[in-house]
């Protein structure tokens, strides 16, 4: 018969957490013999028979289906490079990056120049090495003006909050255009700087302080 | 004259005052301060990042690259900065003892960066290097089985102590340090030099003293990580 050891809501790395065999490792976790082990930093989470722990911080790992914010870093003959925060570039194909023919030969800087800040799709990965990605899909597009906020990509699912509500009310309460991506990056674009300076305070403040229960009401009062 | 009690007043058997802090420099990954005595370590994680060049890039697995340096007024004669072959060593030794609590197999062609700086010195630093290390790495997020725990043991004398200070290396009748890493969860040791001479008894009793410091570290460095992301609530 297994049971969970610890009654520690916060678990770092090492630290055993269950023994028994009737207990499975998830997200975050190891089996070594009879005992999980935590491999990261986190908060502990039991799901029936899952053992997860949430990472507080930790490397961007690209999945297929990510929406993400990247940089155009370098243009080759084939398309671009995408700086995403991993540690390789992703890359963009001629045929993926517009919805329009791309002519041979043509002046790639054209469609994206170097430096610009695309909101891209994962949509194939080879071993980590090799990340390809498209601007064919809705809301896919190029991101002009506005600003850019980097936070932990651990941290992205909780300012998108449940349904989108986190963003939603950040949205609404600054009157903000934003695109959070899976990465880590986000862009925020306002009427105002005012409006985009509230708005990144925001998401900041939503990363510095994940680990609270009952953020949303705490954001919607401190955007007033 | 026999050495009978330690130059600070401590007993055989007691570490020095141990303070750590997590996240001192905000622009890396992960980092964390530690201090044991008056030796000060700090330590910083970059990435999992490309590797440059490339031919040092491994497709099966990622690479961890370790740099350790002490700081030009780090000790009371000048040190000149820069790599040497003190420093390349122990940069490669702590590189060697931090990977098998790593899983590195993640990250193919790529490479972890861990640079350690000693602002301050007074015997140990190796030692404190690896546990500053070990926990900017856990604060990095970077998968871990468990902590690598360092610790010099060694003879004065005649006497067997634990983390010994410079007057104590110094000391005139002679003195053996043994910096000792363990794995503290199975007990594995990860890293083992010594510089000086012991007999075979000798070295076990001093290793069975390096396995009690290690665990006293290991509580204090578990206690750390765990407050400071209670600090962060």
């Amino acid at each position: 018969m297994g049971q969970i050891l610890t009654k520690d809501k916060i678990v770092i790395p090492g630290q055993v957490i269950a023994e028994g065999m009737d207990y499975l490792p998830s997200n975050g976790t190891v089996r070594e013999g009879e005992k999980i082990i935590s491999v990261t930093t986190g908060l502990l989470k039991v799901d029936g028979r899952l053992v997860n722990v949430l990472s507080l911080k930790g490397p961007y790992m690209p999945k297929i289906g990510d929406s993400v914010i990247g940089q155009v870093v370098d243009i080759t003959l084939g398309g671009w490079q995408i700086e995403i925060g991993t540690a390789y570039p992703a890359g963009l194909s001629l045929k993926d990056a517009s919805q329009e023919y791309i002519e041979r030969g043509v002046d790639l800087t054209r469609y994206f120049n170097f430096r610009e800040i695309v909101f891209a799709k994962i949509t194939n990965i080879v071993r980590t090495k090799i990340i390809d990605l498209t601007m064919r899909g809705p809301g896919l597009r190029k991101l002009e003006a506005g600003r850019i906020v980097k936070v932990t990509p651990s941290k992205v699912p909780r300012i998108i909050g449940k349904q989108g509500s986190m963003i939603g009310v950040i949205k609404e309460k600054t009157k903000c255009n934003i695109l959070v991506g899976q990465n880590g990056i986000a862009w925020i674009k306002g009427e105002t700087q005012a409006d985009e300076i509230k708005a990144e305070q925001a998401i900041l403040k939503i990363e510095k302080e994940s680990h609270i229960e009952g953020l949303t009401e705490k954001i919607e009062k401190f955007l007033g | 004259m026999a050495y009978t009690k330690r130059l600070d007043g401590r007993s055989m058997d007691q570490l020095r005052e141990m303070e750590a802090e997590i996240g001192v420099i905000s622009r890396a990954q992960g980092s964390a301060r530690f201090k044991i005595g008056d030796t000060v370590a700090i330590a910083a994680v970059y990435g999992p990042r490309e590797l440059h060049p490339r031919f040092l890039q491994n497709p099966q697995k990622g690479v961890l690259r370790c740099e350790y340096d002490m700081m030009s007024f780090s000790v009371a004669e000048r040190k000149r900065p820069g790599p040497s072959r003190r420093s390349q060593e122990i940069s490669y030794v702590t590189g060697k003892c931090l990977e098998p609590v790593l899983d590195l197999n993640k990250y193919p062609n790529t490479v972890i960066d861990v640079f350690i700086y000693i602002p301050q010195a007074n015997a140990g630093t190796r030692c404190a290097g690896i546990c500053a290390a070990t926990l900017a790495l856990a604060d990095a997020g970077i998968p871990m089985k468990d902590l690598v725990v360092a610790v010099s043991v060694g003879k004065v004398g005649e006497k067997i102590v634990i983390d010994l200070t410079k007057e104590e290396e110094d000391y005139l009748d002679g003195a053996t340090d043994i910096p000792v890493a363990i794995m503290p969860r199975n007990g594995k040791i990860t890293l083992l030099q010594l510089d000086g001479g012991v007999s075979k008894e000798e070295l076990k009793e001093a290793l069975i003293l390096a396995k009690k410091g290690c665990e006293k570290i290991y509580e204090f460095l578990q206690d750390t990580l765990k407050k400071s992301v209670e600090a962060a609530k």
